[in-house]
């Protein structure tokens, strides 16, 4: 097992992620909502959250459920993806093609004051991810094997996992609206024509 | 009627039927004897998608996420499964999503297992404290009506709502 962490995730994010528009994007908590935010303007096919710990992966599967149709997205960190583990054995159960999860661990609770997280003491999170039965996982932890990652999480073939190790530089800043309200209208008339 | 536990097929059928007609089609559940008909109805069935979850927090987020992409769904516990949502209500309440949960009540109406209680007696302020509303069926003739009541305050007024069906109405498990 690589324990490389020479990526920045303000560099690699955007190059794996691509054009984002044609994607419906939900992002965990901290660093995650903030790499998506700015990398989508906060635009109306994203919803990020400040809070709900542990609750990203779930919310992305019933949108993937809901639209087959569509590529969905799940942007969320090493603390926020352990934090409901499990989830990952229910998407493993499922598998919707139209599904790709990307973690950005960076090994620490970044959010919080960079404590470390279990991912920095041995835990694998790509490896939980085979076990729960998703068919495509990959651990990305240097620059040339971002385009593959990329084409993964394109791909339509049976759920994915990609684990993206970085480093601890700091997600980039971005004013994103905090009301899930006003953000819960929005994708939904984006993407329905409803509120 | 003081049904023996697991012996409510008829309400349970007309639930399930209920539901339907209302266009619900993600049921996630965590297995709890009191939705058995509920449950197995929901995998049999074509035309929903039934996902077991392995704790009822990622129900409610995936409840959200289904509202999202514009499908109607139903989060199936036991009592002690609030306990383990309560964080993930705020996802709700903060969005203003449509969310109905269908609680099958223990610790209450002649408990025998002790470890039910606590939770099962947490169960209203709970779910009160964080916003939704709390509605109790008592009798199989008021859980059809109930669950459509919650139904329209959920999809017409975006509320939140958890239906109780109480352990008056699904009977105590003997222990
Ligand atoms: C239930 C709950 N517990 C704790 C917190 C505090 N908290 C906020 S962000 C965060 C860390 C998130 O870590 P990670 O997902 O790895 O993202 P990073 O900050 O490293 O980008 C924690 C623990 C919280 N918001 N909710």
């Amino acid at each position: 097992m690589s324990d490389d962490r020479s990526l920045d995730r303000k560099k690699a994010v955007p190059v794996i992620v691509g054009d984002p528009k044609d994607l419906l994007i939900v992002c965990g908590l901290a660093g995650a909502s903030k790499d998506m935010a700015h990398l989508t303007n906060d635009g109306d096919n994203i919803f990020t959250m400040a809070g709900a710990m542990g609750g990203a992966t779930a919310m992305g599967l019933g949108l993937a459920l809901s639209r087959p149709d569509k590529k969905v997205l799940v942007v969320t960190g090493d603390g926020e993806l352990l934090m409901n583990v499990g989830t990952l054995a229910t998407v493993g159960i499922l598998k919707p093609a139209n599904l790709s999860i990307l973690c950005v661990d960076n090994g620490h609770y970044g959010e919080t004051g960079y404590q470390e997280s279990h991912t920095q003491r041995g835990v694998n999170l790509e490896l939980i991810a085979q076990g729960s039965a998703i068919p495509n996982t990959r651990t990305i932890d240097r620059e040339e094997q971002i385009p593959e990652a990329k084409k993964i999480l394109r791909d339509s073939n049976g759920t994915s996992f990609i684990l993206l190790k970085v480093n601890t530089e700091p997600p980039p800043s971005i004013k994103r609206s905090m009301d899930a309200t006003e953000r819960k209208v929005a994708f939904r008339r984006a993407l329905l024509g409803i509120a | 009627m003081m049904s023996e536990y697991g012996g409510q097929e008829t309400w349970q059928e007309d639930l399930y039927s209920l539901l339907r007609s209302n266009g619900v089609k993600l049921f996630c559940y965590v297995p709890d004897g009191g939705h058995k008909t509920l449950i197995n109805r929901s995998i049999e069935d074509p035309e929903v998608i039934s996902v077991p979850l392995t704790t009822e927090e990622e129900g409610v987020a995936m409840c959200a996420g289904a509202h999202l992409g514009g499908t109607k769904s139903v989060l199936l516990m036991q009592s002690s499964g609030v306990g383990n949502c309560v964080n993930m209500f705020a996802l709700i309440k903060n969005g203003q999503f449509p969310f109905v949960t269908v609680v099958t009540m223990r610790g209450e109406f002649g408990e025998m297992n002790p470890w039910q209680v606590p939770m099962g007696q947490g169960v209203q302020p709970v779910v009160e404290a964080m916003g939704m509303h709390c509605l109790r069926a008592e009798t199989p003739e008021e859980v059809s009506p109930t669950v459509q009541a919650a139904l329209d305050m959920a999809y017409k007024s975006n509320q939140s709502v958890a239906v109780l069906l109480t352990q008056k109405l699904i009977g105590a498990k003997p222990f």
